[in-house]
């Protein structure tokens, strides 16, 4: 299984590069785990490309997990009600945690 | 926090939207108390105050915001009359005003944070709304104890029934997110309005992984709000967005005409639409698969398959009127957004390039048609009077473009009367006539500060006290007039008050004191009036009741006169003074009438001219008899000491202003033509008679007469001689 800590923001600054990241990510196992711990600024873009991936994720049929959200995180997916979707193991950071 | 251009061009504008619903906010708070319309006003202001808190929350400017809220909260309560007007209030709610102005120019400023000396000052201001404020929840608790209670019932009921009243449907533009709105602040900005009780992401449109850009935005959003805002509130929160999006805010209640708005105004996706349709419960998913199916079978047939709305009714779901009276609502909408559309902002440096290059155009025709007279090439000439009649007309309407109401300059008065009013402890009600007549911008931004120095004037030395006006038999609220209107080519503008009106006599002997004339001759009131102007006059103790009246009358005087107006001044004792500015109507351009006095061209503004005779005998004398009246002359060639002798046959061109009249002396006439006025160098600035001057068709410069000094130079010689 392959790990990929998506480090900083999600925003329309990093998108581009990080289309190609997440991409590129989906082709180097069939079970795959995207950690979300240190997303610190999401915006709609960082939203798209979540759908985006977990999309391509589901029609390459490979498994594909976002773990350990970051507040951040959670806020955003709350806005759009998609905790659901990107949710199956919505598990808090421990310093977010902490932090309630 | 940095900012890239784009977002700096939305905070510019940001700035230009507030700064103008401010002014508006502020002239409605002074209307207030006295206003017509006083639920309309009301709004007005409610609207205005809403619309900043909305669109500060935009941009994420939360001291506005919330400095914002507190002022709307206090005219909420006002416009559900739990509040009722007093001008306690608008004194309250005045200098939030100012101070809103002051957050917005930190802003514009680049400051986007708040500032803690800002806050601290703005928190002052809200402490003394706080009373309004809590009016409301005394009133509340006491009196309507039992309507509240029935009223809330209700509306538990209605909620059992009713899960939200609006029904938004949200596909942003695809180049929101380059351009720095991004969505989701949106719909965080929406749920400040209410409660967002379902939403949907939709991300349908987003492509394959390999085509789709990540910074071109897919989503759309689908969202039931409970609120109680208004529709225009909800539309406002997506005011800077509004444009390339696919917004829809419909009310729930009103099931089918918003159903049927929906499918005409969005083609795109109709299984989008059906799933929206089953939701709100229009529809049954029975009769949406048969739409969709009929449908389909078209398109297979037709090349243009019917809008589903048109197949639903068709299938008889939904009533063929209920779908016209949205067709109908919805032209309003589109007309609505074309009328918007119709106001371009322009920088006002592009416009007086324009207005410069139409000034050298016009010489250049000048010179092209003369050029055009020597050959004796018909068709060259022909030619060129047409060019001349179009350069005439795109002279107009580049004018045109900088003409703007003076209204704008005379509102900004309502708050200065109410101000000076205020410090002076008298009663003065300003009243505002002709606030649309239109008049050159250039001229408009000058003629402010004179402006605001004579109604300062009148304010406070016109208008007597209250005590005072009693006795004299007036009402005890003072009036303060500004009025202005289009006469001959010019517009006037008057400042008048109802108050003491000027000391003629006192006046004249203090004039006679100072030497400014001489003892023993009785001019006429206006030009007694006139000496106010004087530098220093009346400065003395001895006019008590004048005193300041003439203090800074000299610089009035002299800022209308570069703007080469005249003012003049009506004053009756007890009943009041009346001061009338005179300007032109632009400065750049005028239509003048070219003589020529021995080798050189003399240019007179044509909306001086009365005619033009020969002088057919002349005797030296200095005047001459015009059909029974005698008219002074003033000779150009003496005037200006040409040498040379005189032609054989003379002409007179009478001109007129202000009632006076007199014949100006010239060699030769030369027509009319019209022509950019260029200033005097700094050195020429004092010479007298000349205004300007112009370069010619032939090179040739030609000074332009100031013809009101020209004639009151003549007028006062005949009174001293």
């Amino acid at each position: 299984m392959q790990t990929l800590a998506i480090e900083g923001e999600m925003t329309i600054y990093t998108a581009a590069d990080q289309k190609t990241a997440l991409l590129d990510f989906l082709n180097t196992d069939d079970v795959l785990e995207i950690n979300l711990a240190s997303v610190n600024e999401m915006d709609t873009a960082g939203l798209q490309l979540l759908i985006l991936i977990k999309r391509e994720a589901a029609k390459l049929g490979k498994t594909l997990r976002f773990v350990m959200h970051s507040k951040v995180v959670l806020e955003i997916l709350e806005l759009s009600r998609l905790t659901n979707t990107f949710g199956d193991q919505v598990v808090l950071s421990p310093n977010e945690e902490s932090s309630r | 926090m940095s900012f890239d251009k784009d977002m700096q061009e939305a905070l510019d504008l940001f700035n230009i939207e507030c700064t103008e619903l401010l002014q508006n906010m502020e002239t409605d708070l002074l209307g207030l108390e006295n206003s017509a319309d006083l639920r309309q006003t009301i709004n007005a202001i409610f609207r205005a105050a809403h619309t900043i808190k909305g669109t500060a929350g935009l941009f994420g400017l939360d001291h506005i915001v919330r400095f914002t809220h507190v002022v709307e909260s206090v005219l909420d309560n006002l416009r559900d009359d739990k509040l009722s007007v007093s001008s306690a209030l608008v004194a309250a709610l005045l200098p939030c005003c100012d101070h809103l102005n002051i957050l917005i120019l930190n802003v514009a400023k680049g400051s986007l944070e708040e500032n803690a000396a800002l806050t601290e000052s703005g928190n002052r201001l809200l402490d003394e709304l706080r009373p309004y404020l809590e009016t409301t929840t005394a009133i509340e608790s006491s009196d309507l104890v039992l309507p509240n209670h029935a009223e809330r019932i209700e509306t538990i009921v209605n909620d059992a029934i009713e899960p939200g009243n609006w029904l938004l449907f949200l596909q942003f533009g695809e180049n929101c997110l380059r351009d720095g709105m991004d969505p989701l602040s949106f719909i965080n900005y929406l749920a400040t309005l209410g409660d967002i009780v379902d939403l949907t992401t939709f991300s349908h449109a987003m492509p394959e992984a390999g085509s789709m850009d990540p910074e071109t935005n897919y989503l759309g959003f689908e969202i039931i709000l409970k609120s109680d805002a208004t529709k225009e509130a909800i539309e406002s929160v997506f005011e800077f967005i509004r444009e390339d999006s696919l917004i829809h805010i419909l009310p729930l209640e009103n099931r089918i005409p918003y159903y049927v708005e929906l499918i005409n105004s969005l083609t795109e996706d109709n299984a989008q639409i059906g799933e929206l349709l089953l939701k709100s419960g229009v529809i049954t998913q029975r009769e949406l698969e048969e739409g969709l199916k009929a449908q389909h079978s078209q398109a297979k047939t037709q090349e243009i398959p019917s809008r589903i709305g048109q197949i639903l009714v068709d299938q008889r779901v939904v009533q063929q009127p209920l779908v016209n009276a949205a067709l109908e609502k919805q032209q309003q909408i589109k007309d609505n957004k074309i009328r918007e559309n119709q106001c371009i902002r322009v920088d006002a440096e592009r416009l007086d390039k324009l207005i410069d290059l139409v000034g050298e155009l016009i010489i250049s025709t000048a010179t092209a048609s003369l050029r055009g007279m020597k050959t004796g090439d018909i068709a060259l000439q022909e030619a060129n009077a047409n060019v001349i009649s179009l350069v005439e007309e795109v002279r107009d309407s580049a004018l045109q473009l900088r003409m703007v109401p003076i209204g704008t300059t005379f509102s900004r008065f309502q708050r200065v009367v109410y101000d000076v009013s205020k410090e002076l402890g008298k009663d003065i009600k300003l009243v505002i006539n002709g606030a649309d007549t239109e008049v050159d911008k250039s001229v408009v931004e000058k003629i402010g500060d004179p402006l605001l120095h004579l109604v300062r004037n009148a304010m406070d030395h016109g208008i007597e006290r209250a005590e005072l006006r009693v006795e004299r038999g007036k009402p005890p609220q003072g009036t303060l007039g500004l009025n202005a209107y289009h006469s001959s080519g010019n517009i006037v503008i008057e400042v008048s008050d109802d108050g003491g009106g000027l000391n003629r006599d006192k006046i004249l002997a203090k004039a006679v004191e100072r030497g400014l004339i001489p003892a023993g001759i009785t001019p006429s009131d206006q030009e007694i009036y006139a000496f106010i102007f004087e530098p220093g006059f009346s400065t003395v103790d001895q006019l008590s009741n004048l005193s300041g009246r003439g203090v800074g009358m000299d610089v009035v005087k002299r800022n209308i006169t570069e703007l080469r107006g005249v003012i003049s001044i009506d004053s009756v004792p007890e009943q009041g003074t009346t001061l009338r500015i005179q300007l032109p109507l632009t400065l750049a351009i005028i239509d003048g009438f070219l003589a020529g006095v021995g080798d050189a061209s003399y240019v007179i503004p044509l909306d001086k001219v009365v005619e033009c005779v020969a002088l057919t005998t002349d005797d030296n004398h200095d005047f001459m008899e015009l059909r029974g009246e005698v008219l002074p002359f003033i000779r150009l060639k003496q005037l200006f000491n040409k040498k040379g002798t005189a032609e054989r046959r003379q002409n007179v061109i009478v001109v007129e202003h202000l009632g006076l009249k007199a014949g100006l002396v010239v060699d030769r006439l030369m027509g009319e033509l019209q022509t950019v006025i260029k200033p005097l160098g700094k050195l020429f600035e004092h010479v007298q008679g000349v205004s300007g001057s112009t370069i010619l068709g032939s090179g040739e410069v030609a000074l332009i007469l100031d013809v009101p000094t020209l004639l009151r130079q003549q007028e006062l010689s005949q009174i001293l001689t």
